[in-house]
Parts: C-alpha cells; sequence; structure tokens
C-alpha cells in the first residue's frame, strides 16, 4: 500500500522549516506511542509479570489448549471458503460486463459495515432454540447455536469481504487481454485461470488471505454471542482470553493474549513483505512496459 | 427485445462465478440478515417503537454515536498528522512505525480490550498519572472513547497516505514559485486534493467504531444509562431471550450502518471522479 522509501522533497520550498518537522514527527510518534506501542509492549509486560512458569502454564492448560484448538478450526475452514468466494467473485465481476455489478460489490462490502454482535446474533434468530429452524434442528438433533458449527459460520460472516475486495480491483486493473489470448489459442477455461490468472494475483490472493486470517483467528463479538462460553468445547482463544479476565486471572488471560498478539505481529509481518514484493513486481513491469 | 444480462465475452466461467458468488452471499450473509428485519416486523409498531426508544436504549445511542464520532474525529486530525509524516518526512524506525499502524487491524479486540483496561485503571501505566489530574478513563464513557480511538486507529492514516504520496511536487513547486508560503499551499493546494480521502477515512472510522464490542466491554464498565454501548445492549436483550427486541434496535443500527456504506461508495466515487477530471484536464 506504502511505498517503502518515502520520497524526499525536492526542493527547500516544497518542505517545510525544521522545527516544523521536528514537531510534526513528535507529535506524529507520540500519538503513536500512547495508542499503540504502550499498549503492545503491555500485553507481554503483564503476560511475563509472574514469570515464565505461570506463562506457560497458563498456555498448558487443557482448556486454553481446547481454545486454541477450536480457534485453529474456525480459521481453517474459514479461510478456505472464503477463497474460493473471494476467487469467483472477482472473476465474475472483473472479466465481464453485467448488470448490477456495483450493487454486487456493495454487498460484498455488507459485512464491514454489519456490527460483529450482529453478525452473532442473526444466526441465533435463525438457528437458536427459539430461532426460525430451532425446533426443526433440535428435532433432529442438530446443535448449531452454541456448538462449533455456529462459531464457524459467525467466523465465516465477518471475514467473507476480505479476499474478493483485495481481488477485484487488482484483476479488473489487469483486464483480460491475456486470459483472452490463451483461449483463443485453445487453452481451456481452468488452464487459463490456473496459467494465467493465478500467477497475476498471486501476491493480492495472498494479502487477502492474510487478512481474512488474522481477522478469523481474532474475531470476538460474533463468535462470542454464538459460543455460549462452554470451556472445552466452545471457546476459541479470544473468548478464553475474557473468561480468564474476568475471573481476575489476570496473568493466565494476558499469556493466552500475547499468542494471539504475536499471531496478529507475523500476520503484519507477512503482510509487510508482500507488499513489498507487490511493488517490486509492479515496478518491473512498469519497467518492461518502458522498454 | 430484452436488454442483455451481460456483453458478450469468449472467457467462460461467467454462469458458475457469479452464481456462486450469489448463492454463497445470499445463504451467509443475505438471508441471515434479512431474518433480522423478519424478526423486528413480528412486533407491532408500538412494541418496535418501545424497544428502541426505551430510554436505556436512547442513552446507549447517545454514547455509541457520540463516542464513534469523537474518536473518528480525534483520528482524522492526528491520522492526517501521521500520514503526512510518513510520507514527507523520513525519522528512524519509519518503515517499522509504518507497518505497525495497521496492529488495530490485526490485533484481537478482546486483547486490545483487556490491554487498555488495565493500563488506564487507577494504578496502571497510564492510570496513575491521569489519576491526580482528576481523568477518570477506565469504566467511564471516556473509556469508550479510548478503545475505538484505538481500534479506528488505521483508516485515516490508510486512505489518506496513497492520496499524498500520489500528490505532484510539481504544483507545490509551481505554487511556491509564484510566492505562496507553505501553510498557503498547505491550505489551498495540498489539503483540497486529501479532503475525499480525510472524509472517507473518517466515515470507515466512523463505521467501524459504531459497531464495535470486543475492545469496549472490558474498559466501559457497563453501566446502564451512562457507559453501556448499543451492542452490548443487543448482547444483553439476546441473554434474556428477548430476540425480538433485539432484532429491534439490531434494526436501528443496520439501517444506519447502511447508510454509512452508501455515503463511503459515494464518496469514493467522487474522489475518484476529481482524479480522472483533473489528469483529464
Amino acid at each position: 500500500m506504502s511505498d517503502p522509501a518515502p520520497r524526499a522533497p525536492v526542493s527547500a520550498a516544497t518542505t517545510e522549516p525544521r522545527f516544523v518537522r521536528v514537531v510534526l514527527v513528535t507529535v506524529a510518534l507520540s500519538f503513536l506511542t500512547l495508542f499503540l506501542f504502550v499498549p503492545l509492549a503491555a500485553v507481554f509486560y503483564e503476560a511475563l509479570r509472574k514469570g515464565i512458569g505461570v506463562y506457560l502454564a497458563a498456555i498448558a492448560d487443557p482448556y486454553a489448549l481446547a481454545a486454541i484448538r477450536l480457534t485453529l478450526l474456525s480459521t481453517a475452514i474459514a479461510v478456505p471458503l472464503n477463497i474460493a468466494f473471494g476467487v469467483a467473485a472477482a472473476w465474475a465481476i472483473a472479466k465481464f460486463e453485467f448488470r448490477g455489478k456495483s450493487v454486487l460489490i456493495t454487498l460484498i462490502d455488507l459485512p464491514f459495515a454489519v456490527s460483529p454482535v450482529i453478525a452473532g446474533m442473526i444466526y441465533v434468530l435463525l438457528f437458536g432454540a427459539q430461532g426460525w429452524l430451532g425446533p426443526w434442528l433440535g428435532e433432529h438433533g442438530i446443535r448449531i447455536i452454541f456448538a462449533v458449527p455456529g462459531i464457524v459460520l459467525a467466523t465465516v460472516f465477518v471475514t467473507v469481504p476480505f479476499v474478493a475486495r483485495e481481488l477485484i480491483p487488482l484483476m479488473q486493473a489487469q483486464g483480460i487481454d491475456e486470459e483472452e489470448a490463451a483461449m483463443v489459442l485453445g487453452a481451456s477455461g481452468w488452464l487459463t485461470f490456473w496459467r494465467i490468472t493465478l500467477p497475476n494475483i498471486q501476491w493480492g490472493l495472498l494479502y487477502g488471505v492474510v487478512l481474512c486470517t488474522a481477522r478469523a483467528m481474532g474475531e470476538f463479538g460474533a463468535v462470542s454471542v454464538v459460543s455460549g462460553h462452554i470451556r472445552g468445547l466452545t471457546n476459541t482463544l479470544p473468548l478464553h482470553v475474557e473468561i480468564l479476565y474476568n475471573e481476575y486471572q489476570f496473568a493466565a488471560a494476558f499469556a493466552c493474549a500475547s499468542l494471539l498478539t504475536l499471531l496478529a505481529l507475523v500476520m503484519l509481518a507477512l503482510k509487510t513483505l508482500i507488499e513489498r514484493r507487490a511493488l517490486r513486481q509492479q515496478r518491473s513491469a512498469g519497467a518492461m512496459e518502458t522498454l | 427485445m430484452t436488454p442483455r444480462l451481460r456483453q458478450p465475452s469468449v472467457l467462460p466461467g461467467f454462469g458458475l462465478t457469479l452464481g456462486f458468488t450469489i448463492g454463497y452471499l445470499s445463504l451467509i450473509v443475505l438471508v441471515p440478515l434479512a431474518m433480522a428485519f423478519l424478526r423486528a416486523l413480528d412486533l407491532s409498531w408500538d412494541q418496535f417503537w418501545q424497544a428502541v426508544t426505551a430510554p436505556r436504549v436512547v442513552a446507549s445511542y447517545r454514547l455509541t454515536f457520540g463516542a464513534a464520532f469523537l474518536a473518528a474525529a480525534f483520528n482524522t486530525a492526528f491520522g492526517l498528522i501521521v500520514a503526512w509524516v510518513l510520507v514527507r518526512y523520513r525519522f528512524p524506525g519509519q518503515r517499522l512505525v509504518d507497518a505497525l499502524v495497521d496492529l488495530p487491524f490485526a490485533l484481537p479486540t478482546a486483547v486490545a480490550g483487556i490491554t487498555l483496561a488495565t493500563l488506564y485503571s487507577s494504578n496502571g501505566w497510564i492510570g496513575q498519572y491521569l489519576k491526580p489530574l482528576g481523568l477518570k478513563v477506565a469504566f467511564t464513557p471516556l473509556g469508550v472513547i479510548v478503545a475505538l480511538v484505538f481500534i479506528s486507529l488505521p483508516f485515516v492514516v490508510r486512505t489518506v497516505q496513497p492520496v499524498l504520496e500520489d500528490l505532484e511536487a510539481e504544483v507545490e513547486e509551481a505554487a511556491a514559485s509564484l510566492g505562496a508560503g507553505r501553510w498557503q499551499i498547505f491550505r489551498r493546494i495540498i489539503f483540497p486534493a486529501v479532503r475525499p480521502a480525510l472524509l472517507t477515512g473518517f466515515t470507515l472510522a466512523f463505521a467501524r467504531a459504531i459497531g464495535e464490542y470486543g475492545s469496549v466491554i472490558f474498559i466501559a464498565g457497563n453501566l446502564p444509562m451512562v457507559s453501556e454501548i448499543t451492542p452490548l445492549l443487543i448482547v444483553g436483550k439476546l441473554e434474556q431471550y428477548d430476540y425480538g427486541g433485539a432484532a429491534a434496535v439490531s434494526v436501528v443500527l443496520l439501517i444506519i450502518s447502511f447508510i454509512l456504506l452508501l455515503l463511503i461508495n459515494l464518496l469514493q466515487r467522487w474522489s475518484r471522479m476529481r482524479i480522472s477530471g483533473e489528469t483529464a484536464s
């Protein structure tokens, strides 16, 4: 997204006096320190405050391990589903002209505009004991709310747009010339997709996957509404953090929180790396065109 | 003749991908969302009106929208400064700072919530310095604003940053050579160029902050009428099996969110038009 090497002001006429620059940098960094860096440091400080023994015990706790497993499971289901959706949606929207396209794009963004709590609630209204399908599900012994399927559904809902919204502008910008050439030369649709489209969109796709994964692992509000907070069964790692915190087990809560924070930092690092790769690719493509 | 749904193309897979897209979106998003509206329709008009205008509910709207507005405004001012500094100046650790701006997007909201609540409690790292000043943040409406500032921090930075990067130096040089000062150049040239992005960032931050739940509930104290946000009120109604009431309040929140989403789309179209208009002229 951003250029890793900010361009230097060309001349004194288009930059500010030194003291203005110093003041602005100080203001920006103070703001970020207060609202970002201090909280980041505090997570690890609080986690390790009672010593490494308490930290490791909190993470090796059977309930914590069960929560980690459930978080990984729901992420492992939600992310591939939304990759399939994102690629299909981007193909339809970017490669074809049809009526109602802008409405469809807006609808894809809808989950971003919906409060996570409402995302959880709609599934309770649908599948809960007093929901529309609740009685029928009850008769057949199927549990969705306060069970794993509900958690997976809520996670899928909140992460629907991530891959699609990265791919749609990218594929729109790339156009359809290369695919058309492949098709005219006799390649099948699948071959065209695997050999032409996929290599062209790989970085954008990976970027979307990273954002989608980060959100899927960390989702709290939507999952909290459908989970029922049953320890060892329907607790994801963020929900486990909440329970520990509310039981005043602060060190344990922050130990689990630090795991999630580490995952978030890994996702940020991957995202930054992908941005740089994509930028380099863009630049070399630009250089090829000027040749 | 009926107008054709799509223009002809040699590429395959239109029916398959569009069908899958619409089917998936309907199943996961649209049909369940419609449930909220249908469930609210089960109520009579009087019941609906009572559910969405009860004093406790109105107090929660005031807090939710007020705090979201203030947090988004705060982030608009500081986001512009952060974006400006990241694009225009160089300082040690800049790349790291740039990458970390996205932390609130990646960090689970529950983690943000317990961390902020700990930091701003009366013996926390930050709270202990605010206490002598008579400022209480944790368990007050001020805490809600702090949490919302955290989770909506990246929006303005990330919408303004690319616009500042694309700004052409020539225009500023021309203005400077015609005798304009830096402040005048900022006010007359740079600010009008970033204004659409600034507005988009503000609206995105505002929309996100309205729906936020995880980071707020730990620091807010959740006192009815004082520091209870609307999403928490919905959760409370669900826990008491008041599905109709929960759906009614959700419908109010959803309609406001949809209006904001529409506004964001219009703003983006406006800024695209501005950009294409400028390059055309």
